[in-house]
């Protein structure tokens, strides 16, 4: 900053201001949707419980990019790492050390967490591009550092692991996919109300005074350097716990599961779902998740193609995204 | 000794790959402030046009200027019926409609041209180059016409009236309109100019590593990264990053032991990073101040 | 009168009832076969980093077109569902279930990739539906104690390694071999398979091992490195692209050592010419099929078929892509499984079927490579030859090696 050359920067917030009421749905359709989703499995075939439960897991790591996006204006590309690093958790304590698959979810949480806080040291001195830069780097070496010969016994190496899918337990009559909705379903709603809470706690004040200025926000008091690792932190615990959730549902890890691909699936549910709007993370999951299989219905030669033309079509109708639909409705009832 | 001077000579073959890409990424970053991941994509492209234009029968250079032409009006054409419409939406939406473009030229690509790889000529032949079997020719002549565009794109930057309406147009625009530029065309103008810069880039890179529509999937973490380090305001910066990119990674390859050839390219991106952590603007980027 | 004439007429309706019943008795189906239609599931790439296999679905795709237009299998047509997995595995499960639980295939078919058939296998076993003829070349497809509905297709990575260690073994015992690799399931496959070959004398003989990304656009360094240890026999089990770059900058080093290729490596125009055919003069590789780039097999009756399907069901198709010699080969040898399962298209008679091949030969293999199957042996091919490479196309030389020699 001390140079001679110096160029001073105007509007370049890269995240727009979200006031913090409108991060959430109300009281009445959050019931109506939740009875939705605690009703609806009843009556579909396993395959679609399959991926409603898909849906939820992918929700919620497109959360917790909105957390660290949308709440504290930090732009993460790495976010397949951190999925990554909860798989495996979960993978390697199920398979090798035969521990119950509910109990991993938290271990993966922390080990996310601390691993999550870690990076989040360097990346504070980076902002905007390079912060983009360096979680895709991220991104692009955890595959390979999932590979690497030392680590083989415990992660399999190339070949991955196969994870054994839990049982209903209690004897309950029902089958192992709907079981293991439930309870994604229960992990989703604890983790989504956490969010909602956190954002609206003194820690979520100063993460979106972070993310709507730096320098007043410390000039407030905040600490700005704790609270930016501390986002990156949760991110990256709610994240892993997505990536343990889904190594259960799909019984498998692989290197090949967890490229930049994944990465950037997840940042595009984010601005379809809208950026900072929570319940919009599922809504950016379920984009993720059908529009691909929409797309190779119309062209399987062109079906990048025509998902990139759905893309478009969708930021040109909505470019804030699910949110501004919310936004829209609730104005005119 | 002479392993490590091969693997530098070797690097720098490999970097200028690298800077030619990184030049793409800093004319466009001059332009609209923020790096289009669909850079590759359209480069590769581009090359599949010079390619088809010589099956046709033309010859190479006739190829080159036409697919020159064809990418500055494609650049602007993209921007116009594509981005234009999403200059009011925010930044990362923005960002998600590069992904959709990437997504969109490269299916296009492998359903008109198939994935098989094609071989790709060269102008400058591939002999060696002043008896070293390290440089060919051709690499030599890639360093040789990145060094001219650099130099060129020095002067457009700083001499030339267009070019520092560009840079006012990216960096300050509401100041920029005030003083009576037309921001929206410099946008405009600095894709068809990036998109002819990466269409150059393409038809260099071509031939090393053959063409087909995942051909620049690699390259372009690497030209990011290049820029990146050296600034991405500064296409010297640039190419200076890109050669360094190279060497850097295959000596990490060559002499970290156990890990370093699998993790070569992890090693070399974390190496930016902390370069980006003691220079956040990149080695030769200027700093920018925030304000309040 | 009357009864006289009514009772043959009678006598022929008892016995077309008799008969038919009999008939119905021998149909027997499970779940994705009927009277008119046998339904099989697919998932290949057709988008994402992998897309180049994505022709082979395409190909079998249009393979069973043809198959529909001669009349089907028995009179059944077949109803070919492939979606796209991207080559991604959570997204393979995904597809995988919804062919089976919601579009109700018999069978899957020809999926590719290692992992994302990894991802799929146990789910499959479970369901006791037939994971035939798996696109990889990994060896654990051929596992019918453990995983009984898995069946693979290629001859696998690690026995054709074996086959140029032995060979290496036999004709250059004193070699030194460096060998690169693709740093995945492939190409450690391969590493694995020469260590088996070689033995004891891995360790002597293998001077460096060197691994590449398949992401890096160059491999330059790696070669540099490879020629600094100064093998004399250099072995490079790559995808094309970087087994074209290979071959390439070795030439252009002026380094000279003799040089093998893995099969998938080694099609006559998008490795070897793109390689530039002076750089590939002397190379060594392994075939069980047959490649489309090579004018020998202009005359070959059953290349001559593969064409004329290739002109009428896939016009404009690049015919010397070896995604299309593939498909080609395992829809014909699924048709030929199908037709072998009669009326009783049950999942379980499938496997029984698809284990039962006998010196089948599909139009693209080589002559003298057949395949065969048993209860015992879930890989149907089991046999290749070596070849050289000379002046623009690829010699064979040598009689059949085969898979069970190997093991001896």
């Amino acid at each position: 900053m001390s140079a001679a050359e110096e160029v001073v920067a105007e509007g370049h917030q890269a995240v727009e201001a979200v006031p913090k009421r409108a991060m959430t749905l109300g009281t009445g359709t959050s019931l109506v949707v939740l009875a939705a989703l605690v009703i609806a499995p009843v009556f579909v075939k396993n395959f679609i419980i399959f991926q409603m439960t898909m849906l939820l897991i992918y929700g919620l790591a497109v959360l917790a990019l909105n957390i660290l996006t949308g709440g504290s204006g930090q732009f993460s590309l790495g976010q397949s790492a951190f999925y990554a690093v909860g798989a495996y958790t979960t993978a390697v304590l199920m398979e090798h050390f035969n521990i119950n698959y509910a109990l991993t979810l938290p271990i993966a949480g922390v080990v996310c967490f601390g691993f999550g806080f870690l990076f989040g040291q360097p990346a504070l001195r980076l902002s905007g591009v390079y912060l983009a830069l360096a979680t895709f780097a991220l991104a692009t070496a955890m595959p390979q550092l999932l590979k690497l010969n030392f680590l083989e016994h415990w992660t399999g190496g190339v070949q991955g692991l196969v994870v054994t899918k839990p049982d209903a337990p209690f004897g309950l009559p029902m089958s192992q996919d709907m079981w293991l909705y439930y309870f994604t379903l229960v992990v989703t709603i604890a983790i989504y109300i956490f969010s909602v809470n956190l954002l609206r706690s003194r820690s979520g004040r100063a993460f979106m005074a972070i993310r709507d200025n730096e320098i007043p926000a410390s000039a407030m008091g905040v600490n700005v350097a704790l609270y930016k690792t501390l986002a990156f932190g949760v991110s990256a615990a709610i994240t892993g716990i997505a990536g343990s959730l889904g190594a259960i549902a799909v019984q498998f890890v692989a290197p090949d599961s967890y490229t930049i691909t994944l990465a950037i699936s997840l940042f595009l549910g984010m601005v379809v779902g809208g950026v900072g709007w929570l319940p919009g993370s599922f809504v950016g999951a379920a984009f993720i998740i059908f529009v691909p299989n929409i797309a190779e219905g119309i062209s399987k030669g062109l079906s990048g193609a025509v998902f990139g033309v759905l893309l478009f079509l969708v930021i040109y109708l909505v470019p804030h995204g699910a949110r501004q639909v919310a936004i829209a409705g609730k104005s005119e009832s | 000794m002479e392993l490590f001077t091969n693997q530098v000579l070797a690097g720098i073959a490999t970097g200028a790959i690298y800077a030619c890409m990184a030049l793409a990424v800093v004319m466009i970053y001059q332009a609209i402030d923020h790096l289009n991941f669909a850079q590759g994509e359209m480069a590769m492209f581009s090359t599949f046009i010079s390619w088809q234009l010589m099956q046709w029968g033309i010859p190479y250079w006739g190829a080159f200027v036409i697919t020159l032409v064809f990418s500055f009006i494609g650049g602007i054409a993209i921007e116009r019926i594509l981005f234009k419409p999403l200059a009011k939406a925010p930044v990362l939406t923005n960002v998600a409609g590069f992904i959709a473009l990437f997504a969109i030229i490269n299916s296009s690509a492998g359903l008109i041209w198939d994935f098989t790889i094609k071989q790709y000529p060269t102008p400058f032949g591939s002999a060696p180059f002043l008896g070293s079997q390290l440089i060919s020719t051709h690499q030599a002549g890639m360093i040789g016409v990145t060094v001219l565009l650099l130099l060129g794109l020095y002067f457009f930057f700083q001499y030339t009236r267009i070019g520092l309406a560009m840079r006012a147009a990216a960096s300050v625009p509401e100041s920029a309109r005030l003083v009576g530029i037309n921001t929206s065309w410099m946008i405009a103008l600095g894709w068809g100019m990036a998109s002819a810069i990466g269409s150059i880039a393409g038809m260099l890179i071509a031939p090393v590593v053959f063409l087909e529509p995942n051909m620049m999937g690699g390259v372009l973490i690497y030209g990011f990264a290049a820029a990146v380090l050296g600034g991405l305001t500064s296409p010297f910066g640039g190419v200076v990053g890109g050669f360094l990119v190279g060497i850097f990674e295959n000596l990490a390859g060559t002499y970290i032991p156990g890990v370093g050839n699998e993790l070569k390219l992890p090693i070399a991106l974390a190496l930016i990073i902390s370069v980006l952590v003691v220079k956040p603007a990149g080695l030769f980027g200027r700093h920018i101040v925030k304000r309040v | 009168m009357i009864a006289k004439t009514l009772r043959p007429a009678l006598l022929a309706v008892a016995i077309t009832v008799f008969a038919s019943g009999a008939a119905l008795a021998q149909k027997k189906y499970d779940a994705g076969a009927t009277d008119t239609e046998i339904r099989i599931g697919n998932t290949s790439p057709y988008s994402g980093p992998a897309s180049s296999y994505g022709v082979i679905g395409r190909t079998e795709e249009a393979f069973f077109k043809m198959i529909n237009d001669k009349g089907g299998i028995n009179g059944r047509k077949i109803k070919f569902i492939s979606y796209d997995d991207g080559y991604s595995p959570p997204k393979t499960v995904e597809q995988v279930r919804k062919l089976v639980e919601s579009d109700e295939v018999l069978l899957v078919f020809s999926s590719i990739g290692t992992p994302t058939n990894s991802a799929i296998q146990k789910y499959l076993n479970s369901k006791k539906v037939p994971q035939l003829f798996v696109a990889s070349g990994a060896k654990k497809w051929d596992d019918p104690n453990n995983f009984p509905w898995t069946m693979g297709f290629l001859l696998d990575f690690q026995t054709e390694a074996q086959i140029y260690a032995k060979w290496l073994m036999k004709e250059k015992p004193d070699a030194k071999i460096g060998i690169l690799y693709q740093n995945d399931d492939f190409g450690k496959e391969y590493l694995r398979g020469v260590k088996d070959g070689l033995g004891a004398k891995a360790s002597s003989m293998i001077m460096m091992e060197e691994s590449y990304e398949v992401s890096e656009p160059s491999i330059d360094s790696h070669i540099i490195k490879l020629k600094a240890a100064n093998p004399d026999v250099l072995m490079i089990f790559a995808t094309i692209k970087s087994g074209a770059q290979a071959i390439k900058r070795t030439a252009e080093l002026g380094w000279k050592p003799l040089q093998i290729i893995n099969n998938g490596a080694s099609f006559v125009s998008s490795v070897m010419k793109p390689a530039g055919f002076e750089n590939a003069q002397g190379v060594l590789s392994a075939a069980y099929a047959k490649d489309g780039a090579d004018p020998q097999w202009n005359d070959d009756p059953g290349m001559k078929r593969v064409y004329e399907f290739l002109d009428k069901y896939m016009p404009g198709a690049d015919k010397t892509d070896g995604g299309i010699i593939h498909g080609y080969g395992v829809s014909q040898t699924l048709v030929k499984v199908l037709e072998m399962c009669g009326d009783d298209l049950t999942r379980a008679n499938v496997m029984k079927q698809a284990a039962s091949l006998r010196d089948y030969a599909p139009d693209t293999l080589l002559p003298g490579v057949k395949i065969n199957t048993s209860s015992t042996s879930y890989a149907p091919i089991t046999q290749l030859r070596m070849q050289r490479f000379k002046g623009e196309k690829w010699e064979l030389f040598g009689g059949l090696l085969s898979r069970d020699a190997q093991r001896e």
